[in-house]
């Protein structure tokens, strides 16, 4: 390749002084600077942008260090990435019937939402759980709760993502118990759990305890699934929902990776090898609406994370070099007008995520602006990841971008930017103390405001929204968990608390006491008191106690 | 019943203007490679000329294709010429660009099938041994 | 650590495949090509950039044909419309560019196609549905009412019967005062791939390759923004032709148009910068977008080599696109804004210069002004949300396009050496050559599907689900009784000796070597209908007779 550079920037410059600035000239572009989220973006690429780029070093075969080209050595062609739509809502019950459905149309894995309680540790009868009750997600309380949510389910089956943070561990152990009590042991359950909770911080919001103890929990939670659950990613850290709250695709890899770095740090720490832990990371990164930026992004991800593991934590294992993520459509991009024009973006996002070789994929419903999908959207949601494997042929050759001036130039500069975002939060003094301080946070919010302002002077079109816009009405594609789903989540709480064992729960709750006020593992006293049919809130309110809550710092 | 066990012979068939032929001679070329006798008219014939080609040719099957949205005029008219020159015992069926909301009319009419896209040749091919046999 | 992709294919892929069986046999392109696991830098290996690519706006063209591209300017957004009767085609044309569509296309029913008037025999039941029925002057003079010609540009898909309607919309946009050096727009006018695929002829070959000849000459010198011919691989490729036969079949037929138009005394460069093209976009993403680049320098070189083009405005290919009508279902229908929507973004990756998306419920009837939105919609998405516009030929470079862009031009080198061999795109034609090709192809798709080779999702896979059946638009019935009458009633208020003596001149005129296309403005401005101009031209050429082949 470098032996075509320099006639190529000796000629390139040539045409820009023949040809281009006489057409410039006449007519002018239809911006003065166009770019994506995170770069430039020059008006063509040539070999020349990729020079200096050695390609066994920076770009290599699939299945190889440093892995841009893919994890696997067939990728899809192999077998295609798992279509996991998310979904869950209303009682446990109700959940379990859509699980179902989704299993039934062709679904490969589940993922589980959770309601507000449930995530920010409240059972459904707390007093800050009032009209909460399986509104975004599925209610928990209790290991009863859990039971019915997979009832019929096979749990050495089907692979499970959870979407939890704050008591990840200990909606974890309930998932746990459940697959024992199913017969199966805990070595084969295979799934995820968000269980990252600095994201919270930042982006989220469903935080309980602060930081420090916080990841204290969450390393224990990886550490102990590393030794018994080796199937189960204990962590799926989230770019997710920094991108959605505004940032922008370098931020988002930053950031993350700022945040799995003190989770990785806590488990070594507490006596963990990185060999033993770093497998089990597993991620969730957004796919926006720049296609390329998008593909370029996955495949920075997969070459930083390799690198970092391997030169920085001294890593040996392949396993352990590789980044497999989970990706979802891009919730903020989608809009409640013309509400159809979703299915196309989500569409195209979901087409540059399989394009950048992810390992499963979510797309957000064309409806979700207006309410909960529908189940029509859903299906939908899913078709299109269908249509994307079995129709576009994109899923046949892997990579298939590779090698284009334009992707490659793109992986390099967002890997170079995300990189200083990174060094910026190790001066800081790493991810905890960058989210005390607030930078991250700031940062984000500097990237939404500028979005912000684009829409607003139209410097960026969102059709139907600022151009296009429609005057007639969208018909409401509603759906809309019953309300009465509290009541009744309600009155089989009671149900459970009058018939577990008291003693056995308040012995168990002491036990969980005890371990949070020293240092030792947290999972084994919260599978205890899980068994006892402990609720959540229980289990919460000890920790609270012993920890305090989260007050979050104020930046605007 | 007959024991003896004839070939089956089939008219595909274009009413009308359209010329998207290409559904009518998949369906053609699969019936042929299925062991039947197809003679297949090409574009653009009138009813006239579609039911002359039925008699002629001695036909048990009968199948007409249209994209144009035509086929609610064209049809009664194609079945009248037939029973004009006394071919009131073929099978008939259609298939191409329908509207469900069609479908009860054009049985109505006496298809006994009607095919939309993305319709496997297996079924038509099955269809047609099935009800053809009837009528040998 | 592999050092190249011959060894890793060898070693670590290899034991990969052995270990755990891929998902398919073999992965294929749309002509059956097999696509590799891999494709690396040895794809650009002996591979110059300057040949191969060069700049946008530049010979070869590959990379485009403007040096900003999108940048510049967006795509066309042009949506192929039109339906009933003139009226109301033309209030749907007002919606369109209300709703910021960009350009008119319209599409016409099939007796105005076929030379035949509203209230012929063979008309019955086919007016105004599958599009707007024009029988005379008049119902152009409805179509256009208030669109202002010398701004709007309209592509007419309109063959046989071009000419015809191009000296209509001459006379239309003349009474409207417009300056004809300002008028732009496309008739379709490829005869050719009708004998082979769309079956809209009137005439045997050489007087149709006449009249075309006839409109290039006429257009040089009187209607020069207008683009003489849309040389067109759509419909060949709806009907079940590969990727690389869309393009060699449409070049055979451009290499016979353009022979004509030289054996008339044109020159190269008076036609050629008027030549446009018309691809389909089908569903496998990245071939499509291999096709568009392969396309571009494909012309450009039979241009500069074949025909000494000089003049880069004459060796560049520009091309409307459409998406793959014969990709949609009519099962599951909102899918098919997915499909529509990926073979969007793969025409705009490979720098279309206009683009129609194919609507979602048009797999049932005709599309819905909700779903003509919709599928508007879409463009403007890619257009302004995904910044993929922002960058020219983005794709460059990626071994995988390079690789294709090579094979795909290989693969259609062949076929058009072929088609030289056999005496030319005319010659195979009277031989059912392409014919055959097409069904060939045609039939190995439909049997992928049905042995789920080939998975269409929701037709022989993920059937399940509700079935959401669309509104659906339908023509009344009175828009053809309605066209009828006010045809007859033209018939008796016009000028009966006029229309008379302009058909005498244009009998004359077909017999002997004249250029028709100011007898057809003449005729038209008479208010002579399509049938009897038509009536006149079959009587002096004969029709064409279909070669049938299955």
């Amino acid at each position: 390749m470098t032996t075509l550079d320099d006639p190529i920037r000796g000629a390139q410059a040539e045409w820009e002084e023949r040809v281009l600035a006489k057409v410039l000239q006449r007519f002018p572009e239809r911006r003065a600077e166009f770019r994506t989220s995170s770069a430039e973006a020059r008006r063509f690429y040539t070999p020349a942008d990729t020079a200096g780029k050695d390609y066994l070093r920076d770009v290599g075969f699939p299945g190889e260090y440093p892995f841009t080209r893919g994890v696997q050595p067939t990728m899809y062609r192999g077998r295609l990435w798992t279509m996991r739509q998310y979904a869950g809502f209303g009682t446990a019950q109700e959940s379990n019937q859509r699980f179902r459905q989704l299993l039934a149309d062709g679904q490969t894995g589940l993922s589980a939402a959770f309601d507000l309680p449930t995530q920010i540790g409240y059972d459904s009868d707390h007093r800050m759980a009032r009209g909460e009750v399986g509104q975004v997600g599925v209610a928990i309380d209790t290991l009863a709760d859990m039971e019915t949510l997979f009832e019929g389910i096979p749990l050495h089956k089907i692979s499970t993502s959870m979407t939890i943070n704050a008591p990840a561990a200990i909606l974890v152990a309930m998932y746990m118990v459940v697959a024992e009590k199913q017969g199966h042991p805990v070595s084969v359950i295979t799934g995820t759990a968000q269980n990252d909770v600095l994201k919270e911080y930042v982006a989220r919001g469903t935080y309980i305890f602060p930081p420090r103890p916080s990841v204290r929990l969450a390393a224990d939670l990886i550490t102990y699934c590393a030794r018994e659950a080796p199937r189960f990613n204990s962590i799926s850290v989230s770019g997710y929902h920094i991108r959605d709250a505004g940032s922008t695709a370098a931020q988002e890899i930053a950031f993350a990776f700022a945040n799995a770095i003190a989770y990785l740090g806590e488990c070594e720490r507490r006596g963990a090898q990185i060999d033993e832990i770093a497998p089990r990371v597993s991620w969730i990164f957004n796919t926006h609406n720049y296609f390329f930026e998008e593909v370029a992004k996955y495949r920075a991800l997969r070459r930083m994370w390799a690198r970092l593991m391997r030169e920085q934590f001294g890593a040996k294992q392949t396993d352990s070099w590789m980044f497999r993520t989970h990706t979802q459509t891009g919730g903020s991009t989608l809009t409640a007008q013309q509400p159809l024009n979703n299915i196309v973006r989500a569409a195209i996002q979901a087409l540059a995520a399989v394009t950048g070789g992810v390992q499963s994929l979510a797309l957000s419903c064309y409806d979700e602006a207006l309410s909960l999908p529908t189940e029509a959207a859903q299906r939908m949601a899913l078709r299109t990841q269908q249509i994307i494997a079995h129709e576009t042929g994109a899923a046949d050759t892997i990579d298939p971008l590779g090698g284009s001036w334009y992707v490659e130039w793109l992986t390099d500069r967002l890997e170079q930017e995300a990189r200083a975002i990174m060094d910026r939060v190790e001066d800081i003094g790493g991810a905890v103390a960058a989210i005390e301080s607030g930078y991250m946070q700031s940062e984000i919010q500097e990237a939404a405001v500028t979005h912000q302002r684009e829409v607003e002077t139209k410097q960026r079109i969102i059709v139907g929204v600022n151009d296009y816009i429609d005057d007639e009405a969208q018909p409401p594609i509603l759906f809309r968990p019953n309300l009465a789903v509290g009541e009744q989540q309600v009155r089989e709480l009671a149900a459970v608390k009058a018939r577990r064992d008291a003693r056995a729960v308040d012995a168990a709750l002491a036990r969980l006491r005890a371990a949070a006020r020293g240092d030792d593992p947290l999972m084994p006293p919260i599978l205890d008191a899980v068994r006892t049919y402990a609720t959540l809130g229980e289990m919460c309110g000890v920790l609270r106690e012993e920890w305090g809550e989260y007050r979050p710092p104020t930046v605007v | 019943m007959t024991t003896e066990q004839r070939t089956i012979r089939v008219l595909i068939a274009k009413p009308g203007l359209d010329g998207h032929d290409r559904g009518a001679k998949v369906v053609a070329r699969a019936l042929r490679d299925a062991g039947m006798e197809v003679i297949y008219t090409g574009i653009r014939q009138t009813p006239e000329m579609i039911a002359e080609a039925a008699l002629q040719e001695d036909v048990q099957v009968v199948g007409l294709s249209i994209l144009s949205g035509a086929h609610l005029e064209l049809f009664p008219r194609v079945i009248a010429e037939l029973k004009q020159r006394g071919v009131d015992d073929v099978l008939l069926f259609c298939g191409g660009i329908i509207p469900e909301a069609d479908v009860p009319a054009i049985q109505a009419m006496g298809f006994a099938g009607v095919f939309g896209p993305g319709t496997d040749t297996g079924v038509i091919i099955e269809f047609v041994r099935e009800h053809a046999k009837e009528r040998a | 650590m592999s050092l190249s992709t011959p060894d890793w294919l060898e070693g670590p892929y290899r034991t990969a495949v052995e270990r755990s069986r891929e998902r398919q046999p073999r992965f294929e392109s749309s002509s059956g090509a097999e696509i590799g696991a891999i494709y690396g830098p040895e794809a650009l290996a002996d591979w110059s950039y300057h040949e191969k690519l060069g700049y946008p706006g530049e010979y070869p063209f590959t990379r485009g044909v403007q040096s900003t591209m999108y940048r510049g300017r967006l795509w066309t957004m042009r949506q192929y419309a039109g339906f009933g009767d003139a009226d109301e085609s033309n209030r749907r044309y007002k919606f369109l560019l209300e709703q910021g569509q960009t350009g008119l296309s319209v599409a016409f029913d099939l007796p105005t196609q076929i030379g035949y008037d509203s209230d012929d025999p063979r008309a019955e039941g086919e007016v105004g549905k599958v599009g707007v029925a024009i029988a005379s002057l008049a119902d152009m003079e409805v179509l256009t009412a208030g669109l202002p010609l010398e701004k709007v540009t309209t592509s007419m898909t309109i063959n046989a019967t071009g000419s015809i309607l191009l000296a209509m919309y001459v006379a239309a946009a003349k009474k409207q005062g417009a300056d004809l050096a300002k008028v732009g727009g496309t008739i379709q006018h490829d005869v050719l791939k009708e004998y082979i695929a769309r079956g809209t002829y009137i005439f045997p070959p050489r007087p149709s390759l006449r009249l075309i000849t006839d409109v290039f000459a006429w257009c040089r010198d009187e209607l020069p923004e207008w683009n003489t011919i849309s040389i067109s691989g759509y419909h060949m490729r709806e009907a079940g032709c590969t990727a690389a036969q869309e393009l060699a079949f449409t070049f055979a037929n451009a290499i016979e148009y353009c022979d004509a138009a030289l054996a008339t005394g044109l020159k190269f460069d008076d036609i050629a910068g008027r030549l446009s093209f018309f691809w389909a976009c089908h569903s496998n993403f990245l071939e499509e977008v291999a096709k568009f680049r392969a396309s571009r320098r494909m012309w450009a070189k039979i241009a500069k080599e074949r025909y000494g083009a000089t003049s880069a405005r004459s060796q560049m290919l520009r091309f409307h696109t459409q998406t793959g009508g014969a990709t949609l279902t009519a099962q599951q229908p909102l899918n098919n804004l997915l499909r529509t929507g990926f073979q969007a973004m793969s025409a705009v990756l490979g720098g279309t210069q206009s683009l129609h998306t194919n609507s979602y419920d048009e797999a049932l009837a005709l599309p819905t002004e909700a779903a003509v939105e919709l599928a508007l919609r879409t463009q403007q998405i890619i257009g302004y949300e995904t910044g993929v516009a922002d960058v020219i030929d983005p794709l460059a470079g990626s071994y995988y396009i390079e690789a294709l862009t090579d094979r795909v031009e290989d693969e259609a080198n062949q076929y058009l050496a072929r088609i030289e061999d056999m005496g030319g795109g005319l010659a195979c034609i009277e031989q059912g050559y392409q014919q055959r090709e097409i069904q060939e192809s045609a039939f190995r798709l439909q049997r992928m599907a049905e042995t789920r080779e080939r998975i269409v999702v929701g037709v022989n896979q993920f059937q399940t689900g509700s079935v959401v059946v669309p509104e659906m638009l339908r023509v009344e019935a009175a828009v053809a009784r309605n066209q009828v009458e006010r045809l007859q009633a033209l018939r008796a208020s016009r000028d009966g000796a006029a229309v008379d003596a302009a058909l005498a001149r244009i009998r004359a005129a077909a017999r002997g070597t004249d250029n028709m296309v100011p007898l057809l403005i003449e005729a038209v401005e008479a208010y002579a209908t399509i049938g009897e101009i038509c009536n006149v031209l079959r009587d002096e050429w004969g029709e064409y007779q279909e070669v049938l082949t299955i």
